[in-house]
């Protein structure tokens, strides 16, 4: 019975519990399905206006020439807007809430980055111009590259690699490239088994036989099985720092020294840089090569999936391999790119190669810079400090209902994990992660890393508030509960989502990956 | 027939020189739901151990090693189109290729059915 | 700092909670010597959102953009119309600020753009499927090349003299620590794509040929005739757009017989952008399906029977495979999918033909204009939007010399063949619907003085 409100209205409804009604637009008030573009889409449709009157193609294309437009579906522009606004709505963000997956830093995107990177000196310059044009651009690859340099304690960086998985390849290449000039033949990377799965495909991909190191009870590498195994034919080895369980690998100098005297170098994952950005320089622990994913420390947009961008810092022992083309500043103040044609002159001779066309992600270091000059140093350095902070707060808040396997030796660093032991018969990492969805928030990192039984990793980042960390953990709290009292509700979760759990093996069994009429 | 195990959850089904390869009911058990299955090719000369397959589901790809060592005569095309038959039926249509076998002493390293029970029992 | 919600009370607060006296407590596993005592010496403190921008402002107007100058720059990166709302839509915070759509339920926007992409994308490239985007057009080159080697089980590749210089590097350096062998030949200076030469370069060893199309020179090569000749010895064609908007009139790849095309997306809703991020384009026949490195989106159902949309087969991929990936890769270009796609859906099959073809007759125009400059010759039979003209000097003496007067005035073959001097006095000219016929006079004019 609903009781009339204050002005006497009561609003006639049917009684609760009543079954939903059906509605022929498919749609549920704001929660709005929608069709794809080739179900929506006239043919000959579009929604661009041209100032130029169709020109006849020249007889010279006849050949080549199509023998009808292609079969791609147009709408007009409130057509479009509406569409991609409405499918927007059924994505959670970075916008929405806190996004704790763990390894991948998802903080908060700062709009004054989006602003910079639309300058039209930014936005409208082709890669090509002749320098003269571009000195601004260049000066903020040089500006941005002295940053990371200073930040990371190492002497160069190559700033073309386009994600973090080709700045591995990068670091690596560079690793193939000293070898080889040193007239050596190392067929062999050492790589934790808790790295991520980047590590040994990235090391396939360079030509390299990956084995791997195991880690001991407190989640670090085994100091002494890999300084066993070190020797001739290791090219080196690949160790992130702060590891994928959250936890700083304490004797990487001493991997280091010796990896070192055993004639091998140090790949550095620098995934997990935001941990230490500001307080710890990994050039001061031996690091030859580290990539730092700009969409991670420095906050550039996920996007979806992409673009990324991983510039990679360099030893003094790997500098000289870098790849072309790198942009420098004379003594003039006048930035030069050195491209193929001048590498000799700019006495970079032994370079590997080109990793890809042109400069790499210009749009991403004008995001990256800009953010890194709104920190300053002082900033950068309480960035890490309170994504540590955060990390420290939800495991000590969690670790009485949810299994932190490490917790017994230490502060975690940037990220908490927890397994998913204590858990009711048949209830796993899966229905926590799916009822976390049901509470508003993104799921953390689950199943990774491989040395912890259904792994879950909680990365906060320090954009998170306080007040929306209590929320989080009192989230996290509940579904442990519910998880270790054997909720069923929680197996058919989430509930209040677009789409309810989806058949993955049957988009495997029967790949449907382009719409068909 | 006389059928062997691995302590790799491979079958090997052996009848006079031509053997018949698959994984068990446990290995399959341990996947989950099988959504492809790469065979190899007849003519492919297999060492005792080689990857011979990969039976992938949703979230892993998993190597199977010949049991033996020989030459595969066949691959189980019914696969291609129905990788399910790993999940229903493993140690039957779910079969994953067949096989020469070059040294039948390599048999004597696998287990019986006995055996193989009782190794499993203990994982 | 304006990005940083915790205050120094939530601080002290937490540190008591966790049980410590100070946040260093925190980063007890960091040996004492590495433990940076204050901020990063040397570095400067942070600053206001308007300092910052100003300081950005005032590099950013040390570029001569490419909308402020009579501008005929290509070579691989194209200067387009991009609608207001495409722009306007990409920035909208949901695909933005999302991560990569691995759960589903609360990611169908990003993963039905990427199915709708997909299609678009194999639809425009002529082949069966798509993924759902690389890093760049030179990355799926190699890529391309990598996954031929697979299928094919052999080594050689064949990168013919119109494929761009950077795409070359690129696949080289990839096969330097490989066992790939690349046969890379450099451009002649020719009006035909070459066709003849390549056709002639296919041998059984060979498992892919790779071929530009329009070409780096504008050059159109017979995909057709290449196709053939690489079927008959078993070797795939790999055919590389780095123009897609030159797919709106000409003939689709993949239907003159590519067995995998790549290319470069950035022309549709990306931007120049000084070179990145830009969209890696990757299509091929469905056989290949398993092959495919990069991530892919499927079509499947939910618990409720409801169509839905999922990224699939990824036992293909790094986090699954580890060392036997297709490819290391973990990322794709997703926001310039989207942008790729958004602006795609507003110009449809019949807007992209109309916007080839005024771009191939503003490429008529130029070509015309600029083959009255004594001294100048084009050099192409065919082209689309770009064609090469040979100067009687060396190129980049006079696009240094046009920019002086800020006319951003090509691409000289100098810049991208600094080993080849015969390659020298060409100059690679581009028009789109961006050129006015008032450009195409200042270049012309500028021409006939620097000449």
């Amino acid at each position: 019975m609903n009781a009339p409100n204050a002005s006497g209205w009561r609003p006639e409804m049917g009684e609760a519990g009543a079954i939903l009604p059906a509605t022929v637009s498919g749609d549920h008030g704001l929660n709005l399905e929608e069709k794809l573009i080739f179900e929506l889409a006239a043919p000959g449709t579009y929604g661009v206006d041209f100032d130029d009157a169709d020109v006849a193609p020249a007889p010279a294309l006849g050949k080549f020439l199509r023998k009808a437009a292609p079969a791609l579906p147009g709408l007009t522009e409130p057509e479009v807007v509406r569409h991609y606004t409405r499918l927007s709505r059924q994505n959670y963000a970075i916008d929405l809430g806190p996004f704790p997956l763990g390894s991948c830093t998802m903080k908060h995107n700062p709009r004054l980055n989006e602003k910079v990177a639309r300058m039209a000196g930014f936005a409208d310059v082709h890669p090509l111009q002749p320098t003269q044009t571009v000195q601004g651009a260049l000066k903020v690859i040089t500006q941005l590259a002295d940053w990371l340099m200073a930040l990371t304690g190492m002497p160069a960086v190559a700033m073309t690699p386009k994600a973090g998985a080709h700045g591995e390849l990068c670091g690596l290449l560079c690793i193939r490239a000293a070898l080889t000039a040193r007239g050596e033949e190392r067929p062999v990377v050492l790589v934790p088994e808790s790295a991520h799965g980047t590590n040994p495909a990235t090391a396939a991909f360079a030509g390299f036989r990956v084995e791997n190191i195991p880690a001991t009870e407190d989640g670090r590498v085994d100091v002494a099985a890999l300084t066993a195994r070190l020797g001739p034919d290791i090219a080196g080895v690949m160790i992130t720092n702060p590891n994928t369980c959250g936890l700083f690998e304490r004797d990487l100098k001493t991997i280091s020294d010796a990896v070192h005297a055993a004639g091998g170098y140090v790949y550095c994952d620098g995934a997990n840089f935001n941990a230490i950005v500001g307080k710890v320089r990994p050039g001061d622990l031996g690091v030859d090569a580290m990539h730092i994913n700009l969409h991670k420390t420095f906050s550039t947009p996920h996007g979806g999936g992409g673009p990324g961008s991983g510039p990679v810092v360099l030893s003094a022992a790997l500098a000289p391999f870098a790849p072309l083309p790198f942009a420098t500043l004379d003594a003039d103040g006048v930035a030069h790119l050195v491209e193929e044609g001048d590498a000799h002159d700019h006495g970079h001779p032994n370079s590997f190669g080109r990793m890809t066309a042109f400069h790499g992600q210009m749009g991403m270091f004008t995001r990256a810079l800009t953010y890194i000059l709104s920190h300053g140093a002082d900033g950068l350095r309480q960035v890490s400090e309170d994504a540590v902070l955060n990390a420290n707060y939800i495991l000590r808040e969690l670790e009485d209902v949810l299994d932190a396997p490490f917790a017994a030796y230490g502060p975690c660093m940037h990220e908490a994990l927890f397994s998913d032991n204590g858990m009711a018969e048949g209830f796993s990492t899966l229905d926590i992660a799916k009822g976390l969805i049901d509470e508003g928030f993104h799921p953390m990192t689950v199943y990774f890393p491989l040395v912890v039984h259904g792994a879950m990793l909680v990365e906060p980042t320090e954009t998170e508030s306080k007040a929306g960390t209590d929320r989080l953990i009192a989230s996290l709290r509940s579904l442990a509960e519910r998880g270790r009292a054997g909720d069923v509700t929680l197996k058919s979760a989430p509930h209040y989502t677009p789409r309810r759990r989806v058949d993955e093996t049957l988009a495997a069994r029967k790949p449907k990956l382009v719409w068909k009429d | 027939m006389t059928r062997y195990f691995t302590k790799d959850h491979e079958w090997i089904s052996v009848d006079g020189d031509v053997a018949t390869v698959g994984i068990t009911d446990f290995a399959q058990n341990a996947l989950g739901d099988i959504t492809f299955v790469e065979v190899p090719e007849a003519g492919k000369a297999l060492g005792k151990g080689d990857t011979a397959s990969v039976v992938d589901s949703v979230k892993a790809a998993s190597d199977v090693y010949a049991p033996v060592s020989g030459e595969v005569t066949e691959g189980n095309a019914a696969l291609e189109e129905a990788p399910e038959l790993v999940n229903t039926s493993p140690e039957s249509e779910g079969w994953l290729w067949r096989m020469s076998v070059a040294d039948a002493g390599e048999l004597a390293d696998l287990m019986d059915e006995a055996a193989y029970a009782a190794y499993i029992a203990e994982l | 700092m304006r990005y940083l919600p915790l205050t120094p009370a939530d601080r002290a607060t937490m540190l008591a909670r966790i049980g410590v006296d100070n946040i260093d407590a925190l980063f007890c596993d960091v040996p004492a010597e590495a433990l940076q005592a204050g901020p990063i010496a040397g570095l400067p403190a942070h600053a206001s959102e308007m300092a910052v921008e100003r300081h950005m402002g005032r590099l950013a107007g040390e570029n001569l953009s490419a909308g402020a100058a009579p501008f005929f720059l290509g070579a691989g990166a194209y200067k387009h119309h991009i609608p207001a709302s495409v722009d306007h839509l990409i920035q909208r915070g949901e695909f933005l600020t999302a991560y990569t759509p691995y759960q589903p339920e609360i990611a169908q926007g990003t993963l039905q753009v990427l199915f709708e992409f997909q299609t678009q994308v194999a639809r425009l490239l002529g082949t069966d499927i798509a993924n759902a985007s690389l890093y760049d057009g030179s990355t799926a080159c190699w890529e391309a090349i990598a996954m031929a080697h697979r299928v094919t089980k052999r080594k050689k590749s064949i990168l013919t003299g119109g494929l761009h210089p950077h795409y070359v590097a690129t696949a080289q350096t990839m096969a330097r620590f490989t066992d790939d062998v690349l046969v890379a030949q450099a451009p002649v200076l020719s009006g035909d794509a070459e066709d003849g030469a390549i056709i002639a370069a296919i041998d059984g060893e060979t498992s892919a040929v790779v071929v530009q199309y329009p070409d780096i020179l504008g050059r159109i090569p017979d995909l057709a005739a290449i196709a053939a000749a690489a079927q008959a010895h078993g070797a795939l064609l790999i055919a590389v757009v780095t123009e897609p908007v030159a797919l709106g009139l000409l003939e689709a790849p993949g239907a003159l017989g590519a067995d995998i095309v790549v290319g470069e997306g950035q022309s549709l809703g990306v931007g120049l952008q000084f070179g990145g991020p830009y969209l890696g384009l990757f299509g091929c026949r469905e056989k290949f399906l398993r092959q495919i490195p990069g991530r892919l989106c499927g079509e499947t159902l939910d618990a409720e029977g409801r169509r839905s949309f999922v990224l699939t087969l990824s036992t293909r991929e790094q986090h699954i495979r580890r060392e036997k990936a297709t490819s290391n890769i973990c990322t794709n270009s997703g926001l310039c999918a989207l942008a790729f796609s958004i602006h795609m859906s507003l110009l449809g099959g019949a807007g992209l033909e109309r916007l080839a073809r005024i771009n191939h007759g503003k490429a008529q125009a130029l070509a015309a204009a600029v083959a009255t400059v004594p001294g100048v010759s084009v050099l192409n039979d065919a082209y689309f939007n770009e064609f090469t003209v040979i100067l009687p000097k060396d190129a980049r003496e006079v696009v240094d010399a046009l920019a002086e007067r800020d006319i951003l005035g090509g691409v000289p073959l100098g810049r991208l063949y600094a080993e080849t001097p015969a390659l020298a006095n060409g100059l690679l000219l581009t028009a789109t619907e961006c050129t006015s016929d008032e450009d195409i006079a200042a270049l012309v004019a500028a021409l006939k003085e620097v000449l």
